[in-house]
């Protein structure tokens, strides 16, 4: 019986922080998951934590990890060449075959947008598959955008409004929260719409209730949760909701699911 | 009940004769039964009783619950899941003797409910967990009545079963014996009597428990808020998150894998699984400080969902299997039969 616990090294490639406290990682890594799916990253004696793919590449898979903890410390104390331990990738990420041809809304909050960069990558690189999107990009404040250098390449394909919940003086940009941005999108064909909402609990909430008011369907949804996880394997019990258990049917819902996942 | 194999044999045994018989399986299998610690209790006059290695039949407690469940021996409350030196990752031997589990009918019901988690539930099954379930056999301990006022399996449809290698009842210091399983027969002794023994269950609950139909409850949460209704708060006043219905409860199979490293030897250590239980604090703690279900009587509802609502959506039964001991260890006397009894009210009065 093979060992589902058993992880694999994976070297790190190159370390490349983002804001004071998150910093990505690329890792040396063969087999591609699917955007939206999640590894369990460990580093021998300091524990075992989840963490989602912010990149995808030829050989190599991109982290973005905030430090707050045990592991994510002994992370970020390491250097290119040095090795962490993956196993995965688990769970259900976001369904590229039933976004393909329609007009992409992805709605990102903070971290949230790790997990769905490598969607918008995807859709960036294949336009002819998709028929259009609009980025909408909250965050706490100027200081906490991630991927700078992406988001000014993606400017220059897509449509990305970028707000914050507070600035300083001399901030250009919006402030306020995700959902004050949505007023101004135009959702005509409304059915020709789907909508990637992924963050913080509070600000998914609001976005997809949002969402709905403007008239989508819950069909139209997709989000993706986090829960304290342990195994990944759907044995722990910690990510459970109801009968679902994020780390195996999730952490992509679609709405239709979602909206049942009471705690 | 199923057909019996056509090989079954049953047999009245003296207690030496029984000996003989457990000296025999010994050959072969640890042999595992609730067993009476005295004065380990949770009270320092009361006597533990728990799931221990035992060689004589004397030993086995026949007339009480086990105040653990036999779950441990499956799901230990600790195991290690690797030796971690340096870079390496070793996993540990794990005992290869066969092992044989003394269990009442509603514990043999909750190890089918572990398989559900273990084995069936996610992408493949668990190797610590199926390892020691290939290895083990089942011997039914008989409840011709239920063992006490905590006890609810006739309601949760757990008291009988036809899943067991053999069976046993204490009869006036002699032992019943009824053996299906080819290879637990010859260790009969060559004496022993034939008798007329098919085990007895119990066909009533002290107290009667009335489980809330699973599908009416899952419109009472969708449809009519059901987790907000007053019943819960209650149990906020009450519950002190100590964990114990989970730690004695016979299905609870929730764990935390974390890290150890050895103090004298830092460049060693060790990656376990421990026991985790959803009423205590922590059991959701997010990193960023957001938790789900902070106050105790969420968390009471969310441990009586899973054991009567959400287990049996995903998996087609009930997750409970009125073993009572929940209630049994409740310190503050919570009784979890009320709450689903209680439960079934509400949906009642609707
Ligand atoms: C599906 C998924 C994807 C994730 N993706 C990312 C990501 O891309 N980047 C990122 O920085 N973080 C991500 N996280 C969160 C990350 O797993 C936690 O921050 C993890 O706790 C860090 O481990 P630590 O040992 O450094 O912290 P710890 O020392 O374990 O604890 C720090 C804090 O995190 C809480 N915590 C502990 N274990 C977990 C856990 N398993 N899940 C959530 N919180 C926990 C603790 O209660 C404490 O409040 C993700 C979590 C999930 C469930
Ligand atoms: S919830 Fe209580 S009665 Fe049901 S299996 Fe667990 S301990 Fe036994
Ligand atoms: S044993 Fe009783 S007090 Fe302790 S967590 Fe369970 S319900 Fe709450
Ligand atoms: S993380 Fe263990 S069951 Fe989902």
């Amino acid at each position: 019986m093979t060992n589902p616990y058993q992880p694999q090294p994976a070297a790190i490639l190159d370390i490349r922080p983002e804001t004071a406290i998150d910093t990505t990682f690329r890792l040396a890594w063969d087999t591609p998951p699917s955007p939206g799916q999640f590894y369990e990253v460990s580093l021998p004696r300091l524990g075992e934590a989840p963490f989602s793919i912010s990149g995808i590449g030829d050989g190599y898979l991109d982290m973005t990890i905030r430090k707050v903890g045990r592991v994510t410390e002994g992370i970020f104390a390491l250097q290119p060449g040095d090795h962490v331990y993956l196993r995965g990738p688990y769970g259900h990420g976001f369904p590229l075959e039933q976004l393909a041809g329609k007009r992409l809304v992805i709605a990102a909050g903070g971290t949230g947008l790790a997990p769905v960069k490598p969607v918008i990558q995807y859709a960036l690189a294949h336009p002819e598959r998709f028929n259009g999107m609009e980025i909408l990009l909250g965050f706490r404040s100027p200081e906490d955008i991630l991927f700078r250098e992406e988001i000014a390449a993606w400017q220059q394909q897509a449509p990305v409004h970028i707000t914050v919940d507070r600035a300083a003086p001399g901030w250009p940009g919006k402030v306020g929260v995700i959902t004050e941005l949505l007023p101004g999108l135009d959702l005509a064909p409304l059915d020709q719409f789907q909508a990637v909402v992924v963050g913080p609990p509070l600000m998914m909430k609001f976005t997809v209730r949002a969402l709905t008011e403007r008239g989508l369907c819950d069909d139209q949804i997709w989000v993706s949760y986090e829960r304290r996880m342990s195994c990944g394997l759907g044995k722990c019990g910690h990510c459970k909701i109801n009968e679902k258990y994020v780390c195996v049917d999730g952490p992509v819902f679609n709405f239709t699911e979602a909206r049942w996942l009471i705690d | 009940m199923h057909d019996t194999p056509s090989e079954t044999r049953r047999v009245r045994l003296s207690c030496e004769e029984a000996d003989i018989l457990l000296d025999n399986l010994a050959a072969h299998y640890r042999l595992f039964a609730p067993v009476r610690l005295p004065g380990r209790g949770r009270f320092s006059d009361q006597d533990a009783i728990r799931y221990a290695e035992v060689h004589t039949v004397h030993e086995i407690e026949h007339a009480r619950r086990s105040h653990f469940s036999p779950k441990e021996i499956l799901f230990p409350v600790s195991q290690t899941l690797f030796y971690l030196m340096d870079d390496a990752l070793q996993e540990p031997q794990d005992d290869p003797r066969d092992m044989l589990v003394f269990l009442r009918a509603c514990d043999i019901h909750g190890i089918a409910r572990l398989d559900d988690i273990f084995l069936n539930n996610g992408p493949e099954p668990e190797p610590y967990y199926a390892r020691r379930r290939a290895r083990i056999k089942l011997a039914l301990l008989e409840c011709r009545h239920s063992l006490d006022e905590h006890c609810f399996c006739v309601a949760m449809g757990t008291n009988r079963t036809d899943a067991y290698a053999m069976a046993v009842r204490c009869d006036e210091g002699q032992l019943l014996v009824e053996v299906r399983d080819d290879d637990l027969r010859p260790a009969l002794p060559a004496s022993a009597a034939p008798a007329d023994f098919t085990p007895e269950f119990p066909t009533a609950d002290p107290q009667p428990v009335v489980v809330p139909d699973a599908d009416r409850l899952q419109s009472a949460i969708r449809d009519h808020g059901f987790f907000a209704h007053p019943m819960w708060a209650d149990y906020a006043k009450r519950c002190i998150a100590c964990g114990r219905c989970n730690t004695h409860c016979m299905t609870c199979s929730c764990f935390t894998a974390y890290d150890i490293a050895y103090t004298e030897q830092p460049n060693a250590g060790e990656r376990r699984r421990v026991w985790a239980s959803c009423h205590i604090d922590r059991f959701t703690d997010m990193a960023g400080g957001h938790a789900f279900r902070d106050e105790n009587g969420s968390r009471m509802r969310f441990k009586t969902m899973h054991k009567i609502h959400d287990f049996y959506q995903r998996f087609g039964r009930h997750m409970c299997v009125g073993c009572g001991r929940c209630d049994a260890s409740c310190p503050e006397y919570i009784s979890f039969a009320t709450c689903i009894s209680a439960i079934s009210r509400v949906l009642e009065e609707r």
